[in-house]
């Protein structure tokens, strides 16, 4: 689905992404995870076509993305902030993303589960961020397309919202889809991905199944797992100096 | 293209701004008429209003709208659209809004008053062309540098001092050059130098077409004898189009590299 080849992006001096070979082929869920500023959101914005890589390459479905915007529609994509225009209605902005999409959409059903009836006729301006933020994953979800790209999904959500959404991401895992996530919520990566892809410092630390992160760290819970990881590598690189003062 | 552009005039037609923007231009036109009949004189007062304002409101309008929608942009972007089209379509969306303000603001009272009749239909026109001019060329020079600049403040501080720039210092600068080389033939010079300011030409383009030789300043006073009334307008006005071509050809420049 997604082959992502020897990716290098930079900001200025900052050198986000050094080298990034990936492929998400297999169906199921992928948790893409790293400290902040590890380079996930350059990672899928960089697929989404938003950021222009300094150099590698990308293919969706075997084609290189370069250049190209027809890809899009095999991608729904959920951004990590919810901001709309202020002035219009929730169902304009449902009227002008399929407009923008034609493509068949089932948005009735999720406007049900997310309760989002009463709002339809209000302004984006006036609802509050937990709305926004399930008006954003309506917008995500009401399309049934082979590649799903979540960032940051939970932003702002109410306990009965997260569970909806919870069961929403193993629907579409269960039609086979194949499916991105970011996230800084461990018990949601615990619950639902299928695979992790840790990011440090711009590069693939580490890529596997959830168990054989936590047995290879020889933990019972992932938070811990990762800290452990994570600390163990700051204690090689600040061992070797601090030991020239002993 | 043109959905993202239905979109936004949708979007930017309920704002708050818009109306008062044309409340502006529909009550600063009705009181210049009930308190003076002349149309040409009105004409005048309004196209001193219009050039100093359409630019400053279509700067702060569309750099208010970029940082606004900034956000929104990367769900449009995640879409599969091209994107030079999100971008022209908001930048078309925004710059017509503002002229419909505009052309509604100034055009109703003006009906009203029977401005169709009155022989000063044409002047009537030119002072409409031109405010929706300069609403496009300064939208798409705010969009332009909105884009350029992340940050902000920084976006908002040179958008105006942009606008500052053409509106009040360009003159100034112009005039002092006209003092200090005093003693040298600058017609050709004078002419050049008003092409490169949109303002200007604009202010040149009416009074050529209102013949009004004495508040036509150096530079109209040269445009004219160069070229004419005729001739003279026609190139202004080349001039002036152009001037919404090219920050249109460096948003779509920009766009093209730029990461989001």
């Amino acid at each position: 689905m997604i082959s992502i080849k020897n990716l290098y992006k930079s900001f200025g001096k900052n050198e986000v992404l050094k080298g990034i070979d990936i492929d998400f082929n297999a169906s199921g869920i992928t948790a893409v995870l790293g400290p902040n500023g590890s380079g996930k959101t350059t990672l899928i914005k960089s697929v989404l076509g938003m950021v222009i890589p300094n150099r590698g390459e990308i293919l969706v479905n075997g084609k290189s993305i370069k250049k190209h915007w027809e890809y899009r529609s095999q991608i729904d994509y959920l951004p990590q902030i919810a901001r709309f225009p202020e002035n219009l209605k929730v169902n304009d902005l449902i009227t002008m993303i399929k407009d923008l999409r034609s493509q068949p959409s089932d948005e009735q059903t999720f406007i049900t589960n997310f309760g989002l009836e009463p709002f339809l006729d209000k302004r984006l301006g006036t609802l509050s961020g937990g709305t926004k933020q399930k008006v954003n994953l309506l917008l995500a979800f009401m399309y049934d397309n082979p590649i799903l790209i979540l960032d940051e999904p939970t932003n702002g959500l109410d306990p009965v919202a997260l569970i909806r959404l919870k069961d929403l991401v193993r629907a579409e895992r269960a039609k086979g889809k194949t499916i991105l996530m970011t996230t800084h919520i461990m018990s949601l990566v615990e619950e639902l991905a299928d695979e992790i892809v840790f990011l440090l410092e711009g590069k693939v630390y580490f890529r596997g199944k959830v168990q054989a992160l936590l047995e290879a760290q020889g933990e019972a819970n992932l938070e811990r797992a990762i800290a452990k990881m994570l600390t163990g590598k700051e204690e090689i690189a600040t061992l070797v100096p601090s030991n020239s003062f002993d | 293209m043109l959905k993202i552009f239905k979109y936004s005039v949708y979007d930017l037609l309920r704002s708050r701004w818009s109306y008062i923007y044309f409340g502006f231009y529909f009550v600063f036109t009705t009181s210049l008429l009930f308190l003076s009949g002349d149309v040409s004189k009105i004409v005048i007062s309004l196209i001193n209003v219009l050039l100093i304002l359409c630019p400053l409101i279509a700067t702060m309008f569309g750099v208010m709208y970029y940082y606004n929608s900034r956000e929104f942009v990367e769900l449009l972007l995640a879409q599969p659209i091209k994107r030079s089209s999100v971008f022209l379509g908001q930048y078309l969306g925004v710059a017509c809004s503002l002229s419909v303000s505009l052309l509604l603001g100034i055009g109703v009272p003006f009906l009203i008053y029977g401005i169709l009749v009155s022989s000063a239909i044409w002047n009537f026109f030119m002072l409409l062309v031109i405010g929706v001019t300069l609403s496009f060329i300064f939208s798409a020079i705010a969009f332009w540098i909105a884009l350029r600049n992340e940050n902000r403040i920084k976006g908002f501080g040179l958008a105006i001092l942009a606008w500052l720039f053409f509106a009040i210092i360009y003159d100034g600068i112009f005039l002092l050059t006209m003092i200090v080389f005093n003693d040298y033939p600058l017609e050709q010079f004078a002419l050049g130098a008003s092409i490169f300011n949109p303002i200007d030409l604009s202010r040149i383009l009416i009074l050529l077409k209102l013949d009004i030789s004495a508040l036509m300043g150096y530079t109209g006073a040269i445009f004219k004898q160069f070229f004419g009334s005729n001739n003279g307008m026609i190139i202004s006005f080349t001039v002036l189009t152009t001037w919404i071509f090219l920050p249109i050809l460096a948003i779509r420049r920009l766009v093209s590299k730029k990461d989001f």
